[in-house]
């Protein structure tokens, strides 16, 4: 390059690691792989999803893990009118919470929609899972959420 | 069905895009020739190699431009012994501070062609550049540095630089 040229050049900063889940989140990881969705019993009988190995209320450790869902509700949600390169989704999605059915927690993901009068509180998703060939037991296995009427 | 999953992939990564500046783009254009470009303080007059375009004591520009020669003195040095992920170079190699002749400040550089019980303070060398096709904007242009073959440099040339 000419003298006076201001260099610049990409400069990637990654750290790959592989990290251990613990047994109540690698139940739920497998449970993804296996195409379901898997909570946990808390206090008093509530049921977290994602499960975590102790009640996020009351801290006391949970146990018993339990089926729910695949259809759930939404409780709140957010419109992304431009992805940025590292979301999960390349066309505008909203970030939807999810409660799954029999859940009484609310699950994050994301559903892609063509504008955001097509998302609201209340409607019904389910998940659209990734082919069993390409699941790892990651929540990307789970592609998006999609409107329950929706063709699948 | 198959085994539990018990790891996940983290993988945490960072895009940057650098930018790097008037006075480093001047140095990075003197490695894209095969050159060493110091940048002299107006006032105290000293020169510092990949400057960063101010003396760090005086606070003023480094606007003068100065070509410096292939030529240095190992002020100080490691021999890494230690592997890690990412270790382009196979040990035990010498990581040495490089004062070149003219300059006041050393950087980092890379020894070879001398054993490693070898090494010392004040060990005379000199730079290898890669081909001149392959030259280019970068401190890779330099393959690495070598003994020039000269009498040790006097601990006195280079006290003031460790």
């Amino acid at each position: 390059m000419a003298e006076g040229t201001n260099y610049s050049a990409d400069h990637v900063l990654e750290y790959p690691y592989v990290r251990s889940v613990g047994p109540v989140v690698g139940a739920f990881l497998t449970g993804l792989r296996d195409g379901k969705i898997v909570g946990i019993r808390g206090t008093g009988g509530k049921v977290v999803v994602p499960p975590t190995e102790y009640d996020p209320d009351t801290g006391e450790e949970t146990s018993g893990m339990v089926d729910v869902g695949p259809e759930g509700t939404v409780t709140s949600w957010s419109w992304v009118p431009h992805p940025r390169p590292k979301h999960p989704l390349t066309t505008p999605f909203a970030w939807v919470l999810v409660r799954f059915d029999g859940a009484d927690t609310s699950f994050l993901h994301v559903m892609p929609a063509s504008g955001p009068d097509e998302v609201h509180t209340g409607m019904r998703v389910r998940p659209e899972f990734a082919p069993e060939a390409d699941r790892v037991g990651h929540v990307n296995d789970i592609r998006h959420f999609v409107p329950v009427d929706a063709a699948s | 069905m198959t085994e539990p999953v018990t790891m996940m992939a983290a993988t945490t990564r960072l895009d940057y895009v650098f930018t790097a500046g008037v006075a480093q783009s001047k140095n990075l254009h003197g490695l894209e020739e095969g050159k060493f470009i110091g940048q002299r303080c107006p006032k105290c007059k000293k020169v510092y190699t990949l400057s960063r375009g101010s003396c760090p004591v005086d606070g003023l520009p480094t606007d003068e431009i100065v070509e410096l020669p292939n030529t240095g003195t190992v002020t100080t040095y490691c021999v890494v012994n230690v592997p890690f992920a990412g270790q382009s170079i196979e040990i035990p190699y010498i990581c040495a501070q490089i004062l070149l002749d003219g300059a006041n400040l050393s950087f980092m550089g890379l020894i070879q062609e001398i054993p490693i019980d070898q090494i010392r303070m004040g060990l005379r060398v000199e730079a290898v550049w890669v081909e001149p096709d392959e030259l280019g904007p970068t401190m890779a242009s330099v393959k690495y540095f070598r003994p020039s073959g000269e009498p040790d440099a006097e601990f006195d040339s280079y006290k003031e630089y460790l």
